[in-house]
């Protein structure tokens, strides 16, 4: 009797949905079905947008020695409140020779393709929006919009800082979707399904306490890293933020935006942080599924938004930590070592499926993976001689 | 009029207006974009026989398309990097001027 | 014919004709890619959802893209031919190619609506949507047409670098 109540709330907002369309009229049902996932979607997204803002700026303050926002509410928390206030209020400036239509669309037509993503994200058993037999396919092709907002923005401007963060931002993106879209392969070989839900279930066994997660193979561990780095690209976050890069281009494809504009794009980029993320955890972190076999009575969406919350600390702490790279430097790591590393990521998780289980194939596929990586890594230096580093202070 | 016939109309019509712009418009890009065109409404046609067809199980239909689409791909970016090698040599991508060759 | 085909297939040929129509390069290109991204909803409403995500993923990230990147990188060419662009014969031209392309879906048109096999009774037709899981697709991909995929793999990447090549700044001559 004790396993009722905790698969209760485990499903409890699948049955909560299930109740309410059930007070609907058979026709309209469907409809309704949907509609009530999207509404989900769109109050639960932006409110961690919304939280998130608080926890970068203070996880930042406290990276440099600051205390970051405190002021608003107890805390700091209801900053991003005083924030939107502020942008809904302030006076929208369009530069007089931009190209009206298409500078107001581009931030419309981002938000809409990053909410977009998240219909095939299963956030908990049985909680995705729409179980689409091609749904990692589908996240694919909805972040491809992406690039063309972003060109849109920096085009539309007539700035020729936005058209440089514009033209970088695709540069980067479009190099950057190949190492991703390839590490993503490997999961979804392993998987057999290019559907969100089906990876997700495929992951959800355990052997004694271990869970079955892909990243805890050699090859998904080098294919979640490759995936993050990727991410991490793709929305432009640093240490890959230079199409936005504000010492450089001023703020890259967004400088002529203004106002609520200007905080469009900023939830477009975040959205699309959780929603890479979110595909990081479906792929190769088991999606809902708890970590250790006895910890399976915690409700299985929770699982899902710690690991999302935990994904964006590392993305915070990055940002924190890192200096933004040099353009030849990233298209360099994308195009010779990413790739190559990608494609043995590919060729591994082969490897892994057709070798019996035992220690031969976790030995064989290390192999396989760790000897191109510091051969490749040596091959990127050059011969250069990197010695420890040193640190000068004021004396 | 059944579906399969508005299909066709609808990728006859997309077809002609490929073809319309790619014979009308000076612009070298603006040709490859009309070819483009007429090579999607050729996929449409494919989609709508497999869709509508008999032995829709063979899947050869949409087989094609994922090729057609895998060509259209290649071609576009051979059709780009020649437009801009011509572009670097005449500072052109106009069509009418390229006439080097005409004898 | 369903409310959905309808306003696709009008999204699509509006894309289109703006596409072909416009005068600036960049709005062209957005406009083309309204048509793509209509035909790919054509495509899902047909029951095709992998070529329908396939043509998202491939004209709207990739080719549309690449063709934007032309566009910027000849940028000089289309501020002069704005200039000179009232030039004799140009109208004669522009009915010719319209007559044209008029005359050939006028063809196309009678075509379709004449074709003995295609104005038979709807009857005969698939009515429910055929099935096409995506273990269906790759098995045909891996199997009956695994030769044209590995040809299509080799065209890709000759494909590739030959536009690499073609595209590259010419050095001058080391003399």
């Amino acid at each position: 009797m004790t396993q009722a109540p905790v698969q209760q709330l485990d499903q409890i907002f699948v049955m909560l949905k299930h109740w309410l369309v059930g007070y609907v009229p058979a026709a309209a049902q469907p409809v309704v079905s949907s509609l009530l996932s999207v509404v989900a979607i769109l109050a639960l997204f932006p409110a961690l947008f919304a939280f998130t803002t608080v926890l970068e700026r203070k996880g930042l303050g406290r990276m440099q020695n600051r205390y970051g926002p405190n002021r608003v509410g107890p805390f700091g928390l209801l900053q991003p409140l005083a924030d939107g206030i502020k942008s809904l209020t302030k006076e929208d400036v369009v530069p007089r020779t931009a190209d009206k239509a298409v500078h107001f669309m581009a931030p419309l037509l981002l938000v809409a393709a990053s909410f977009l993503a998240y219909a095939v994200l299963p956030v908990g058993r049985n909680m995705a929006a729409v179980n689409l037999d091609a749904g990692v396919l589908y996240f694919f092709a909805v972040g491809a919009v992406a690039e063309l907002a972003v060109f849109m923005a920096g085009w539309s401007s007539h700035n020729k800082y936005s058209l440089l963060g514009a033209m970088r931002a695709i540069a980067q993106m479009i190099s950057y979707e190949v190492p991703l879209i390839l590490s993503s392969l490997a999961v979804i070989m392993a998987a057999g399904s290019l559907s969100t839900v089906e990876i997700a279930g495929r992951q959800a066994g355990y052997s004694g306490i271990w869970p079955h997660w892909y990243v805890l193979t050699p090859w998904g561990l080098a294919g979640f890293l490759l995936f993050m780095i990727a991410a991490t690209a793709e929305t432009n976050r640093s240490p890959f933020d230079l199409p936005e890069g504000e010492s450089e281009i001023i703020a890259g494809y967004y400088t002529e935006y203004s106002g609520f504009k200007f905080a469009l794009f900023f939830l477009g980029e975040y959205l699309g942080m959780f929603a890479i993320s979110g595909l990081g955890i479906t792929l190769f972190l088991g999606g809902w599924s708890a970590p250790f076999s006895f910890l399976t009575w915690i409700p299985s969406w929770i699982w899902f938004f710690a690991k999302l919350l935990a994904l964006i600390a590392v993305f915070i702490w990055m940002r924190g930590t890192l200096p933004r790279l040099r353009m030849d430097q990233l298209m360099n790591f994308a195009w010779k070592f990413m790739l190559p590393m990608a494609l043995l990521v590919m060729v591994s998780a082969g490897v892994w499926r057709f070798l019996p289980h035992g220690v031969l194939r976790w030995i064989v596929c290390f192999v396989m993976i760790a000897v191109p990586y510091v051969l490749l890594g040596r091959g990127l230096l050059q011969g250069k001689k990197i010695g420890k580093r040193t640190y000068r202070f004021a004396e | 009029m059944t579906p399969l016939t508005g299909c066709l109309l609808v990728s006859s019509l997309l077809f002609a207006i490929g073809l319309g712009g790619a014979l009308t418009r000076r612009s070298a890009i603006l040709v490859l974009i009309g070819i483009e065109l007429m090579l999607n409404a050729a996929n449409l046609n494919f989609i709508a026989f497999w869709r509508y067809g008999p032995h829709s199980e063979a899947l050869t239909g949409m087989l094609f398309v994922i090729f057609s689409i895998a060509v259209a791909a290649a071609e576009a970016a051979v059709g780009l990097a020649l437009i801009i090698a011509i572009y670097r040599h005449t500072k052109t991508t106009d069509v009418q001027e390229m006439d080097e060759l005409r004898g | 014919m369903s409310l959905s085909f309808l306003i696709l297939a009008l999204l699509t040929l509006g894309g289109a004709v703006a596409a072909m129509t416009l005068h600036r390069l960049v709005h062209c290109v957005l406009a083309l890619t309204v048509a793509l991204a209509g035909l790919a909803g054509l495509y899902l409403n047909l029951g095709a959802q992998f070529v329908g995500l396939a043509q998202i993923l491939v004209y709207v990230g990739a080719v549309a893209i690449l063709i934007v990147f032309a566009v910027l990188l000849t940028r000089g060419a289309e501020i002069a031919s704005q200039m000179d662009s009232s030039r004799q014969g140009r109208f004669s031209a522009l009915a010719g190619g319209v007559a044209t392309a008029a005359a050939v879906f006028a063809v196309l048109a009678w075509v379709v609506l004449h074709s003995p096999t295609l104005s038979a009774p709807a009857a005969t037709m698939t009515q429910v949507a055929p099935q096409a899981a995506m273990q269906q697709i790759g098995d045909a991909l891996m199997r009956r047409y695994v030769l044209p995929l590995e040809v299509m793999g080799l065209m890709l990447t000759a494909a590739l670098i030959g536009a690499v090549i073609l595209a590259l700044e010419e050095k001058p001559e080391a003399q």
